[in-house]
């Protein structure tokens, strides 16, 4: 290739599900973060370019995308670590329908977190005292485990039980799900267990893991879907599912 | 809800044979070993209340756990769903229990 040295060649993805991939020559800059090089493309050469972001440092979980086929955190992705031969190929995020460009629809999966009832539901009002939980608990330690999720979604597109059963509620919900089912505080635990039973529930899960090596956080949900089968399993045989 | 029963059914059944399985292949390999030929083999097996009873456990064990993941492969790689499939995979797992009950006779009976 006769590219200059200082130049990564991009490919990014336009159009809707019938896109296609697009070439572009971008500037290699000392620390750059895949981030940058979507915003340069934007700003440089097509203005067009439909894609999400917002807090720039990992909080939001808004830039998720596909690069080299993995899916990841855009903002927080060094391209010194993931170019190939300086070359990087950006897509939209696996599972989820493509809007345009870059960005997904992700009301699936935010409907999936309500179908979860991955929503805290308190008993107490502002007049009770506020519950104490103690930090060193096993379900406190459990709920530490999992509470960092910043809902990027990239453990659902990295989930190959997503994409063969669209309707699996998915690694994120259900890691959700599980943090709320070891929160003592919490009202909604039967109604949640039922949810995460369902036929699009935790037990579709196959271990693999996918979630686990993809999320950007560090977070393990197989483990976390993994107490929820427990607790189903307890649940179905002493019959209170 | 449906599919949780057939998640704890077939672990339910996978501890049942995990032991089974075990004897089973021992068992090969020392019929093989000792070299036992198919009449001193049906000798020890024919009558064999015991026997009838491990195999007949094994077969009804295992048609329920294969019939269970077969309905888990084709929702995931055929896409399948409703009645077409709850129809299939019961079918499949009656014919497993039909054809090791035959092969259980035939070595007990
Ligand atoms: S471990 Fe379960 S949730 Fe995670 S990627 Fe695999 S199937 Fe999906
Ligand atoms: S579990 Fe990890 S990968 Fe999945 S949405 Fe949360 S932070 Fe993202
Ligand atoms: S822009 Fe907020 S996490 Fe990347």
């Amino acid at each position: 290739m006769n590219r200059a040295d200082d130049t990564l060649a991009v490919e990014i993805w336009k159009g809707g599900t019938d896109g296609r991939l697009a070439a572009f020559e971008v500037p290699l800059r000392a620390n750059q973060t895949v981030l940058d090089v979507v915003t340069w493309v934007q700003r440089h050469r097509d203005p067009a370019l439909a894609y999400r972001f917002a807090c720039r440092v990992g909080m939001c979980g808004s830039c998720a995308m596909t690069v080299n086929g993995k899916p990841r955190w855009t903002c927080r992705t060094h391209v010194a670590k993931v170019a190939v031969e300086r070359h990087l190929t950006i897509e939209p995020l696996r599972n989820l329908p493509v809007i345009k460009d870059l960005a997904c629809d992700m009301t699936v999966f935010f409907e999936k977190w309500q179908a979860a009832r991955g929503r805290f539901e308190g008993r107490t009002t502002r007049h009770d005292e506020v519950v104490q939980l103690a930090p060193d608990t096993p379900a406190r330690v459990a709920i530490d485990a999992g509470i960092e999720c910043i809902n990027c979604a990239v453990c659902y597109a990295a989930c190959d039980v997503v994409a063969w059963k669209p309707d699996y509620l998915g690694p994120a919900a259900l890691n959700r799900a599980w943090t709320l089912q070891n929160d003592t505080r919490d009202a909604g635990q039967e109604a949640r267990l039922a949810a995460v039973a369902g036929d699009a529930g935790c037990h579709n899960c196959h271990s693999l893991q996918g979630c686990v090596a993809h999320c950007p956080k560090a977070l393990n949900p197989t483990a976390a879907i993994a107490g929820l089968k427990r607790a189903v399993f307890r649940a179905a045989l002493s019959g209170d599912l | 809800m449906w599919s949780s029963y057939l998640y704890v059914a077939q672990r339910l059944t996978a501890f049942v044979l995990a032991p089974l399985v075990l004897v089973h292949l021992a068992l090969i390999v020392f019929a093989v070993q000792d070299g036992l030929s198919a009449a001193e083999i049906l000798g020890r097996t024919r009558g064999s209340l015991g026997w009838g009873c491990f195999y007949g456990i094994f077969v009804v064990a295992a048609a329920i756990h294969a019939a269970i993941g077969m309905r888990s492969v084709a929702a995931e790689f055929l896409r399948w769903r409703g009645w077409g499939l709850e129809a299939s995979a019961t079918c499949f797992g009656l014919s497993l229990i039909v054809l090791g009950a035959r092969a259980v006779a035939a070595v007990v009976l």
